[in-house]
């Protein structure tokens, strides 16, 4: 009883560090750029930056490249997912192939893919294709890598007993490796998920004509700085809503 | 590749075709080899008969005029600059990312005040606060270093505090029943566990300084590697361009595999 109550103790007053922390750090903000002198342009006054979120989300100016970021990401993950699981898949068919591909693959991986964003805008342009393909080479490594791994390294013994048991390539596949391999590779879509998103959100940065990436850049050159911050806010809340909903999904599908 | 019930073993003169195949299946590197081999001569012949010369250059030719690229005048300075920029944003990373590690993980009411604002930190899209970055630190290399230890510092934060946290109770209830001080279990209970975290989340953290350096240096193209990737790209010569990407793909690479024989070495003693 006691102990349960210190427990609960101890949880509220880490709540309450946590909710001071984040009080201090707004009213600092907050007193800093109101008193202290600093120029809007570096920081906006927090209130600034509300009033503009709010003007952000009422006039509904954000729709058309939030339309545009969105669709990238769909198309470059379901490209690469596509792609990698079913490459994945083929490769993982033979233990030698896995021993030929795999290395080359986890090789692959541990290049920084952002470099090849100044080839793609060659090859691609400004538009929605460079960072389409930018989304796709990023999520790709880890979505065929985890595929690899699910179907690869199911144990023999299932797949010796399902076959002594009469079944057929269909049902070894939907009843034995499917489960088998389902939970690496759905982790494996939402490490994928995670990184086109961030590659995407990047490349709109660094050079593109629309895409909520852009918008913040345009801002901040035209150093609107109290839209900007509210612009990311606005990313930072819609990237964490995505993130969440994939972890969810993971979660969800990942119970037997 | 199994063999059929009632194949008859293969006699002992084989044709040439069937001794090349089982001396490939013998030794995976050498089918990858090949493997990588036939996608430069698929690039190469891509490039030569198909690709526009503005959009693509052969390897050969790329790899033969990469001295060009260390000529162009200011080059090899950015390529250097790069490299000071990923050091010190590396070496920061891991300095600030221990002591923070330490402090969240060794107590607990820290612990768990600030490990879910780490997470949430961690989680968010840091490349979206990039332009506040070029604002505040200007476009030389304080930005980049900034961006960088942004980017390396949670993912060393979050293995440290896992190492610590992943220590068995008992191993130090047992060494303060033999009377240990908070110094020796640190030092003798504490550390020898953390070092293969420590690695690996040094690994995780040249990763993320990598990219939060080259988005950096990518996003400035007025100066540094970022202008010269901009340049090649505008003036269509794929040639320098592939030349220099390759270059610091080169130097990615390297930079990682350091890191990761480190974390190897290091964790060995847990291992046997």
């Amino acid at each position: 009883m006691s102990a349960s109550g210190d427990r609960r103790r101890a949880s509220l007053a880490s709540r309450g560090m946590q909710f001071a922390f984040v009080v201090i750090l707004v009213g600092v903000w907050y007193l800093g750029t109101t008193y202290g002198g600093i120029s809007p342009i570096l920081l906006p006054n927090p209130v600034a930056v509300y009033h503009e979120l709010m003007d952000v989300l009422a006039t509904g100016e954000y729709v058309s490249d939030l339309r545009i970021t969105l669709m990238e990401l769909v198309t470059a993950f379901s490209i690469s997912s596509t792609v990698g699981v079913t490459l994945g898949y083929l490769i993982s068919r033979s233990q030698y192939s896995i021993r030929v591909f795999e290395p080359l693959f986890a090789g692959m991986y541990s290049v920084p893919v952002i470099l090849f964003l100044p080839l793609y805008i060659l090859f691609f342009g400004l538009g929605p294709a460079s960072k389409i393909a930018l989304g796709v080479t990023t999520s790709f490594f880890p979505i065929i890598l985890n595929t690899i791994a699910g179907f690869g390294y199911v144990d023999r013994i299932f797949v010796l007993s399902a076959r002594s048991m009469g079944a057929s390539e269909f049902q070894l596949f939907r009843w034995v490796l499917l489960p088998a391999a389902l939970p690496i590779i759905l982790t494996g879509l939402r490490i994928g998920f995670t990184v086109a998103l961030l590659s995407i959100l990047g490349s709109e940065t660094i050079a593109s004509l629309a895409g909520l990436g852009h918008r913040i850049v345009q801002l901040g050159e035209g150093m609107d700085t109290a839209r900007m911050f509210a612009y990311i806010a606005f990313v930072v809340v819609i990237a964490l809503i995505l993130n969440m909903a994939v972890s969810t999904l993971e979660a969800r599908a990942k119970r037997p | 590749m199994t063999m059929e019930p009632g194949t008859v073993p293969a006699p002992p003169n084989r044709t040439a075709w069937q001794r090349i195949k089982k001396w490939f299946l013998a030794r995976p590197w050498a089918a990858r080899l090949v493997v990588i081999l036939m996608l430069f001569i698929a690039w190469e012949i891509a490039a030569r008969f198909f690709v526009d010369k503005i959009f693509l250059s052969p390897p050969s030719i790329v790899f033969t005029s990469l001295h060009t690229v260390f000529e162009t005048n200011g080059v090899p300075r950015a390529l250097e600059i790069s490299a000071s920029e990923i050091l010190v944003a590396f070496l920061m990373s891991v300095a600030i990312g221990l002591i923070v590690g330490l402090g969240v993980g060794l107590n607990r009411f820290s612990h768990r005040s600030f490990m879910p604002i780490i997470l949430l930190l961690y989680g968010t899209p840091q490349i979206t606060i990039l332009p506040l970055f070029i604002l505040y630190f200007g476009i030389g290399p304080a930005s980049k270093i900034a961006f960088g230890v942004s980017h390396g510092i949670f993912p060393i934060i979050v293995t440290i505090v896992a190492g610590v946290q992943n220590i068995k109770p008992i191993l130090i209830t047992s060494a303060k029943s033999m009377g240990a001080s908070r110094w020796h279990i640190f030092r003798w209970v504490i550390f020898p566990h953390m070092i293969p975290s420590f690695f690996a989340g040094m690994r995780l953290g040249m990763t993320g300084v990598l990219l939060g350096v080259l988005l950096a240096e990518l996003y400035v193209s007025t100066a540094g590697i970022g202008y010269f990737t901009s340049l090649f790209t505008q003036s269509f010569n794929p040639t320098k361009l592939l030349g220099l990407i390759s270059v610091l793909a080169a130097m990615a690479i390297g930079l990682n595999e350091i890191v990761r024989r480190a974390e190897l070495h290091y964790s060995r003693w847990r291992m046997n």
